[in-house]
């Protein structure tokens, strides 16, 4: 998993409350065999006017004009700004696949869907949830400004907004510390990797027979 | 001290941490892949810039998209139809290419079943943890094995830390002493035991199969009540190493040689339970009273005899229990009272890693030989577990028996167990079938599944309806 220490990046909208993960990632891209190469399909259903199929190259299909994140001045955004529930629905890790793979390693919310929120931590995808009136705020100031970017810091858990406010945010001990490493159970496992060698040498020694056959 | 059961044994060799919360890691020696739940594992790795642990720890296999046609199976992974099933297949391909691992590909002779295929090669071997993204990865618990299934997030934590996260489970200890009726096998015996304590009965438990009948019983056996563990509720179901075991392994391509042989032996006959170790839970089951079985529902604890009738309902008092009954009933088309012998089947497939072993074609066989389809029977697949299985059933004449018959026989994978392949019911239709899973359309969109043994299966292949092959077997002598 990537680590999320620090981030400054231009912000999008997604302006509606109960973002499900259906509309985050539509049900047939589901059947790839990868965990990557969701970004063209990231709210597919919104972003584009036809109905996507997997597989198919997006860069022919006819964009919707209306949705914002097909606007140049959100091209290239890293922080999804969004309303109340955001990612509710089914559990699949895809949508924070997607996410992650359109370019988002932060989304800001009042709140989210509790397996939604849990799946983007395992894909280095920092949640941040602030007062709705908050999130209402940076709406307003982002709309207002283009180019308007936002510079989050993980360790410090806080959020500097282009006029130099800062504001604090809540996160979770043990998830901070494993996005801050970049760790997964795969990296928390892999702080005892002394043991697993000295383990493994011990079975090489008592069991040979395990070793070297297959190859 | 009490002693340890044969699980405790496998546990604590592989213990490489015990945390604080209860939770350890374990060491994996045997990682077996297939083309389904591998590809966003491999996928993760790359990801995140991650190398396989340790390479010689893992073997891969496709087997369930394979296509069972011999026409089809030529073309090899560039044959295969269906455009899903071959990408699939090639990414499994192209992932152990790109990261080492030492595949068994396609269309070679040890291809097969990734169940039926780690034992016969040797690559499952006693007193190893053997995981694979599949829960019939239990069958190979019969070595004398701690193994179980994973998923595909475990699949990758495998492939990069040769370890896994796991919770002790409890010991169970399932015994059936005495010995079996002639035309009664292992899955009678794993069919009879889900009957008695139920799909969630070893739920949170590791199962150790012992007792007369699985002392006398052939690895090939053991490996069909092992593979039926998860329909049991346990992730896993284990048999003590004996005579057997070693019979087995000796000379198998992956296992050891000389004085490593020796050497493996002499830890292998440690794995076994104490005389004094305390099991959890104990279930016995006499060997006499169990009879060829059947199932009738969509679970496979809605099982009976042969010579049972399908249950009514109205006569079952836990109102839970009479709904499901009236909903599988309608699934499967079948009314209360019926004779489980008046069962006719439009399909039968004989296979599966729970049944398609050399002696599970045997059996299959000796119902058969000399004798033809029942008219009414649409279709008998016959799809061995590996392409070793099917070259010595050829060298045995098996095939002949079966095609003779007026049966297909087939290339080896999965085919009808899932039906991820072209082999599959259609709606309504009834399969005998030696697999595993009788759930709703999993042979097939609407297809009726009853779970049988090899025997079983090829008696109503013969009949056009279930017949009990113990008076079958009376009949010839
Ligand atoms: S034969 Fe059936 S149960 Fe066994 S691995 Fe294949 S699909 Fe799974």
């Amino acid at each position: 998993m990537k680590a999320f220490t620090q981030l400054k990046g231009l912000v999008a909208p997604m302006d509606r409350a109960n973002v499900d993960t259906d509309l985050i990632i539509p049900k047939q891209f589901l059947k790839s065999i990868k965990r990557s190469g969701f970004g063209p399909n990231l709210f597919d259903e919104l972003r584009y006017l036809d109905e996507g199929q997997p597989g198919e190259d997006c860069s022919k299909r006819p964009l919707n004009p209306d949705f914002p994140l097909n606007f140049d001045r959100y091209q290239g955004a890293s922080v999804l700004l969004a309303r109340e529930n955001f990612g509710c629905g089914s559990s699949r890790e895809h949508a924070p696949w997607a996410l992650e793979d359109y370019g988002f390693r932060c989304i800001i919310a009042p709140s989210y869907a509790d397996i939604f929120f849990n799946n983007c931590f395992k894909n280095g995808v920092l949640p941040v949830v602030l007062d709705a009136q908050v999130v209402d705020e940076l709406f307003t100031d982002m709309y207002a400004q283009e180019g308007y970017s936002l510079e989050i810091n993980l360790q410090a858990q806080t959020i500097t907004t282009p006029t130099g406010k800062v504001i604090g945010f809540e996160v979770d001990a043990f998830r901070k510390n494993c996005l801050l490493n970049g760790l997964d159970d795969i990296g928390i496992t892999l702080q005892s990797a002394d043991s697993i060698r000295s383990y493994q040498q011990k079975l090489r020694e008592s069991s040979p027979w395990l070793f070297d056959v297959v190859q | 001290m009490a002693g340890k059961t044969l699980y405790d044994k496998l546990w604590d060799n592989h213990l490489v941490e015990q945390r604080d919360d209860g939770t350890a890691i374990i060491y994996i020696d045997r990682h077996l892949i297939h083309e389904v739940t591998s590809p966003q594992a491999f996928e993760g790795l790359r990801l995140a810039g991650r190398q396989p642990w340790r390479l010689d720890a893992n073997l891969a296999v496709p087997d369930h998209n394979v296509p069972t046609e011999s026409e089809e199976r030529k073309g090899g992974v560039a044959g295969i139809v269906d455009p899903i099933s071959r990408l699939q297949v090639q990414t499994l391909d192209d992932n152990c290419d790109a990261f080492n691992i030492v595949e068994i590909p396609i269309n070679d002779i040890r291809q097969g079943i990734v169940h039926v295929v780690g034992p016969e090669q040797g690559a499952t071997l006693p007193g190893m943890t053997v995981v694979c993204g599949d829960s019939h990865t239990s069958t190979h618990g019969a070595l004398g094995a701690l193994a179980h299934g994973i998923g595909t997030s475990e699949v990758e934590h495998v492939l990069a830390t040769q370890c896994l996260i796991q919770k002790k489970m409890k010991n169970l200890l399932i015994r059936i002493d005495g010995t079996l009726q002639d035309g009664v096998s292992a899955k009678d015996v794993a069919l009879a035991v889900i009957g008695t304590i139920g799909t969630a009965g070893g739920t949170g438990y590791a199962i150790e199969f012992g007792g007369d009948v699985i002392r006398a019983m052939s690895m090939e056996g053991r490996m069909t009540m092992c593979n039926m563990s998860i329909e049991a509720g346990a992730r896993m179901g284990m048999v003590a190493v004996d005579d057997t075991t070693l019979e087995y392994v000796k000379g198998r391509p992956y296992a050891p040689t000389a004085q490593q042989w020796e050497q493996a032996v002499a830890t292998w006959r440690e794995l076994h339970t104490d005389d004094d170790a305390e099991f959890d839970r104990v279930v016995t089951l006499r060997a006499e009273d169990i009879k060829p079985q059947v199932t009738w529902g969509t679970s496979p604890e809605m099982v009976l005899p042969v010579d049972g009738v399908i249950p009514d309902p109205e006569k079952i008092e836990d109102a839970g229990r009479a709904q499901a009954t009236r909903r599988a009933l309608e699934y499967m088309g079948l009314k209360p009272g019926m004779a489980i012998t008046d069962i006719r089947p439009d399909r039968v497939f004989i296979g599966s890693c729970t049944n398609s072993r050399i002696e599970d074609l045997r059996e299959a066989a000796a119902q058969i030989r000399g004798r033809k389809v029942a008219q009414g029977i649409k279709q008998v697949l016959v799809v061995p577990g590996s392409g070793q299985v099917k070259a010595q059933a050829e060298a045995e004449g098996l095939d002949r028996v079966f095609i003779e018959a007026g049966m297909e026989w087939r290339e080896p994978g999965c085919s009808m167990c899932l039906a991820m392949n072209a082999d599959k019911l259609g709606p309504g239709e009834h399969c005998a079938s030696t697999s595993n899973r009788n759930f709703e359309g999993r042979q097939g969109f609407g297809g009726r599944t009853h779970l049988v043994s090899p025997a079983m299966a090829a008696a109503a292949a013969i009949a056009g309806h279930f017949t009990d092959i113990r008076q079958c077997a009376e009949g010839q002598s």
